[in-house]
């Protein structure tokens, strides 16, 4: 039987490999902004070493079992939480704590949401359907994602994500770092300013590409 | 009449205790948990006997009417605890610290039971520390001290402005540690309601379960009470609105006798009354008298802000009248000086209730950083109670019922006049004498529950062995509970018109006003007709709601109060009878040409020990003689 | 001034209660909101109502057993407070003032704004302490102990277990009250010696009794009326890795 401290911990350390996961992702990303034709080899290429390395390979599956268990954790926990949560007839308990903090599995609900579109959209394309391909024979995720992101409400759902995305970071790395005994003043305070410099570099980063390719493929 | 017999073990004062204990009797480990001792209280005295007895494997039942044992009063005091360390290596000891707390408390405590007192706070700190209490330390890690009024050593340890509460964490911890390892069972939210005596021994007890009104029998082979002071009794003063007298008083009635009650320490330095809404008086602590200066207007209705008063129209009347320790006397003589300019008609504030304490001149000399470092936490108290900024405009501070020396009587190895009854702490009349010097209230209450009762008590209990388990199914337990449960419903059935805080706050009104920090044969008199009269109003007024089956707020109150109504009245006795003036009893007709307190050894040198004789007006007095071998008696002075 | 109150009236634990109005006038800004509930008592009891039940004793922030929600506030709007320490000068002549009791499934109601709060006791006796008897201390400048490191200690030892932290975490989590504790006592090096048996029987009482996880919203320390720091709570989680990954 797990304890209330080792549920959290198991949530520390699954969103934090996946915040690791995030820098990966966004290097691959970041080659989107090279000029059309050289970033469509060079990410088309990315795409390929990703999917076929096996270091790789054995990496994407604790990602996904990461995810899963990311997921599967926070059910139980906030299930576990419905018994002791107070409830109240007349409640601002509000104005001592973050909304981001009270509203985590919101934001997680809306990145889940995102990562099942995009998983179907980029992925499973990827993984199992019929590609294009580039000049070099490499499958063209460069197009699908160009062709994605010409779609003006796929660009608004992209940045959504990338706001929750950030919220449930800012509150998540700190969070996460306490709940792994990160007790001593100074490096908490580093690690809240890290947090912070982290989520927004990584999420503004992500929620950039589509909207340049938005206004600049069009 | 009956010989009151302190049981004080012979040889020098430095031996007695020791002797005490090789002679004192044991009880083998094998028996130990055959012996059920039942503790009411879980405060600093009652957690740490019930922590140590059950640590040495006696059975234990644990009371408390709180709803978890860290509540108990021990929990608001400051300052310190006093230990004769003499860490700080300047002359402390334990014979000076047995000297100061016998003068503090005007040579009416006797010498045996002080003496043990300062020497086993020696132990105490080390027990502490070991318990986690974080005591204040120096850079290089050794414990700091600081001083308190009355001494001349600095040998005060504390934690912050909270030391009492972190010895009764400590003490806390300790019990429950006991209660996990099923030694103490534990019963919050119960109040005793009486002592049941069989054949002359403190047998058990009746408590009412005040969660669901059910009354319950105890039977134990000895009885502690640790059930703190009575000082509530004035209604405004600085205790908890629980604290109550109805333990001791009740254990009173069934024969214990009550030592000099009267005497109750005044504290100096408490916030004024506000308003007659007001339930409580906040106790600022005693150290703001190091850099705070007392004073009123010289002038009589002077309307004028504080700040607009220039110095010269001020009269600093402590320093006035005891030039050598000015704003440092003791709290009896501080307090008593207040109200006489207050009576006078000099006091301040919107009801003329106060004395200004003033850090004008403090902040002027050492910087307001200084003094913020020193007292923050006080006048950040100040400021959330008052609404007022006292690093701007001086404190308003008024005298507060506080600390009740008095008590059950009890002879060296704690024990009552019924056998097997022990009281604990500040429930029994204790080593203070007629004043108790500041830090030395938690001292008291730890050193009897940690290092004195578990050797009396063991010594009691050792010829207990045989007893076998006492049956709580007798006619005295019986009888006990029926008288409890008629006197519930003689309050419930009464249904008038008055509630019980009225009467509370017309007794306080009343034990203020004529049996307070001065007294007078004429104004006693008065307040025992007084008191009469309150009482039977109250038998004929009372309103409290009937239902006895859920929490009863009032019904509880209306006990309490019922209490107090006669505890007052003896208030009354001990002072019209003590025809002196000393510690914190001052009585108007014996005083110095200016105005100081005239103690008579020659006819006042004992300890009143007051017997219950079926009424509340007619008490018998017992005297316990004072002797002192190894101090002579002198006249406390701080000119 | 002059308020109309609010107040959860619940007749016993199994009641299921509810709010009832009621409204006071003539009222000093200078009271203290418990000398308002006493005010309104006293017109109640007089009026042969039953009077409204609030846990409540020294009166001056530190026996930790009062404590209300008002206005949905654990301790009402002022920030580091006790109930007690709170003043109807923070409020506002005519206002409406909300108030119930703390509430959790883990602190069920006697009666009316009065709480069970003994689960706390009970995380203390399973390990709250320095097992240690009466009679056995060493000397006490036997081990030094740094200014800074028992200043820490009594920073966490300040806790005044009241349950504010509990009334307003939104998971009724009651990780700031045992880790204070744990921290207290691991600070000291007299509470190192029995670190790892105390974290997992104190935690393993924490989730027996049924307290929520804490997901470091922080509103506890906000709420706490000794600022008792969420940092005691991540030093927890650091005892229980350390406990666990020196198990045998």
């Amino acid at each position: 039987m797990l304890t209330t401290l080792s549920r959290k911990i198991i949530m520390a350390l699954t969103g934090l490999f996946l915040c690791l996961f995030l820098v990966i992702h966004l290097l691959g990303n970041l080659q989107l902004f090279l000029p059309t034709e050289e970033a469509r080899l060079q990410f088309n290429w990315y795409s390929h070493l990703l999917s076929g390395n096996i270091l790789i390979k054995i990496i994407s599956y604790v990602l996904y079992l990461s995810i899963l268990l990311h997921v599967i954790d926070s059910v139980i926990i906030t299930l576990k939480n419905k018994r002791p949560a107070p409830r109240y007839q007349y409640d601002q308990r509000g104005r001592a704590s973050k909304w981001y903090s009270r509203n985590m599995g919101i934001l997680g609900t809306i990145i889940l949401i995102f990562l099942v579109i995009h998983f179907k959209d980029f992925w499973y394309s990827y993984k199992f359907g019929n590609m294009p391909v580039d000049s070099k024979g490499q499958k063209d995720l460069y197009q699908i994602v160009v062709t994605a992101f010409q779609e003006w409400w796929y660009v608004v759902l992209y940045v959504i994500a990338m706001i929750a995305l950030c919220y449930h970071l800012i509150h998540g790395i700190t969070s996460a770092f306490r709940t792994l005994g990160l007790y001593h003043p100074k490096y908490v305070r580093w690690i809240k300013y890290f947090g912070l410099a982290f989520s927004v570099i990584i999420c503004a980063a992500f929620a950039l590409i589509p909207i340049y390719i938005f206004f600049t493929m069009k | 009449m009956m010989k009151l017999n302190a049981n004080i073990p012979d040889g020098p004062l430095e031996q007695k205790w020791e002797n005490y204990k090789k002679k004192a009797k044991l009880v083998n480990p094998a028996n130990r948990k055959k012996l059920d001792i039942i503790v009411v209280g879980t405060g600093l005295a009652g957690s740490s006997i019930a922590a140590s007895l059950g640590e040495m494997g006696y059975n234990i039942k644990s009371f408390c009417f709180q709803d978890s044992a860290r509540r108990a009063h021990s929990v608001a005091a400051q300052g310190g605890v006093n230990a004769a360390k003499n860490y700080k290596n300047d002359g402390d000891s334990v014979y000076r610290m047995f000297v100061d707390t016998l003068k503090g408390g005007d040579f009416r405590a006797r010498e045996a039971n002080v003496y043990r007192m300062a020497e086993c706070s020696l132990n105490l700190i080390d027990q502490a520390v070991a318990q986690g209490v974080p005591f204040g330390r120096e850079y290089g890690g050794y414990l700091n001290n600081r001083s308190f009024g009355g001494v001349q050593v600095s040998r005060t340890f504390y934690s912050r402005g909270q030391t009492g509460q972190q010895l009764l964490l400590g003490a806390y911890q300790a019990l429950m540690r006991q209660v996990e390892k099923k030694s103490v069972k534990l019963f919050t939210r119960h109040e005793m309601l009486d002592l049941v005596v069989i054949d002359g021994k403190a047998r058990g007890i009746i408590a009412r379960n005040l969660d669901t009104g059910q009354l319950e029998r105890h039977a134990a082979h000895a009885v502690i009470l640790a059930t703190g002071g009575y000082g509530k009794i004035y209604y405004l003063s600085t205790l908890a609105m629980g604290c109550n007298g109805s333990a001791i008083w009740r254990a009173h009635k069934k024969g214990a006798f009550m030592a000099s009650p009267s005497w109750i320490q005044v504290h100096p330095t408490s916030l004024p009354q506000s308003g007659d809404y007001q339930s409580k008086l906040t106790l600022m602590s005693e150290s703001l008298r190091n850099d705070g200066r007392i004073w009123v207007p010289k002038n009589k209705d002077d309307n004028r802000e504080a700040n607009q008063i220039p110095d010269g129209e001020r009269d600093y009347y402590l320093e006035r009248r005891y030039p050598a320790f000015g704003n440092l006397a003791p709290r009896d003589i501080s307090s008593r000086a207040a109200k006489e300019r207050i009576d006078a008609g000099y006091g301040i504030g919107p009801l003329k209730n106060a004395v200004y304490l003033d850090f004008s001149k403090a902040i002027k000399e050492q910087g307001k950083e200084k003094i913020k470092e020193k007292y923050g936490n006080l006048f950040d108290m100040y400021l959330k109670i008052t609404g007022y900024n006292a690093y701007e405009v001086p404190m308003m501070i008024s005298p507060s019922a506080h600390f009740s020396m008095g008590g059950l009587w009890v002879d060296y190895g704690l024990m009552t006049t019924i056998p097997g009854l022990f009281a604990l702490g500040e429930a029994n009349f204790a080593d203070h004498g007629a004043n108790r010097l500041g830090a030395n209230s938690l001292l008291q209450a730890s050193v009897d529950g940690y290092f004195i009762a578990p050797y009396t008590i063991a010594n009691y209990l050792a010829d207990e062995i045989h007893t076998g388990k006492i049956d709580s199914e007798q006619e005295a337990f019986k009888i006990a509970e029926n008288e409890v449960n008629t006197k519930l419903n003689q309050l419930t059935d009464i249904d008038g018109n008055k509630t019980v805080d009225y009467f509370h706050k017309t007794l306080g009104k009343i034990l203020y006003d004529y049996c307070g920090l001065s007294r007078n044969r004429e104004g006693l008199e008065k307040a025992i007709n007084d008191i009469r009269a309150l009482r039977a109003d109250f038998y004929k007024n009372v309103k409290i709601p009937k239902d006895m089956a859920t929490v009863n707020i009032e019904l509880e109150k209306a006990g309490r109060v019922a209490d107090y109504l006669e505890i007052g009245e003896l208030m009354c006795y001990d002072a019209l009878t003590r025809n002196e003036s000393c510690g914190a009893h001052f009585r108007e007709e014996y005083q110095t040409a200016d105005g100081e307190a005239l103690r008579n050894d020659a006819e006042y040198q004992f300890i009143s020990a007051w017997q219950w004789n079926g009424s509340p007006d007619s008490p018998i007095l017992h005297k316990e003689e004072l002797h002192f071998e190894f101090i002579k008696p002198i006249v406390r002075s701080y000119k | 001034m002059k308020l109309t109150l609010k107040i959860w009236r619940q007749k016993n634990q199994t009641d299921t209660g509810s709010l009832q109005e009621y409204k006071l006038d003539q009222l000093n800004p200078h009271m203290s909101f418990l000398e308002m509930l006493d005010t309104l008592n006293e017109q109640l009891i007089i009026k042969g109502d039953d009077p409204v039940a609030f846990d409540h004793d020294c009166r001056e922030g530190i026996c930790g057993q009062c404590g209300v929600m008002i206005n949905g506030m654990a301790h009402g709007p002022l920030p580091h407070t006790t109930t007690c320490q709170l003043h109807m000068r923070s409020f506002n002549d005519g206002d409406t003032i909300y108030i119930e009791p703390f509430r959790s499934e883990i602190f069920p109601i006697r009666k009316d704004l009065s709480i069970d709060r003994s689960a706390f006791d009970r995380i203390i006796a399973s390990g709250g302490y320095i097992s240690t008897n009466t009679g056995q201390a060493p000397d006490a400048l036997a081990i030094p102990i740094a200014h800074e490191v028992v200043e820490a200690a009594f920073d966490s030892a300040a806790c005044i277990g009241c349950g504010a932290c509990v009334a307003t975490c939104k998971n009724g989590s009651a990780a700031l009250f045992t880790s204070a504790k744990i921290s207290h006592l691991v600070l000291l090096p007299q509470g190192k010696e029995e670190r790892a048996a105390r974290i997992k029987n104190m935690v393993q009482t924490m989730d027996k009794e049924g307290f929520g996880h804490c997901t470091n919203t922080e509103a506890c320390q906000v709420e706490c009326p000794q600022n008792i720091s969420v940092l005691n709570i991540a030093r927890m989680n650091y005892e229980f890795i350390r406990a666990k990954a020196l198990e045998k």
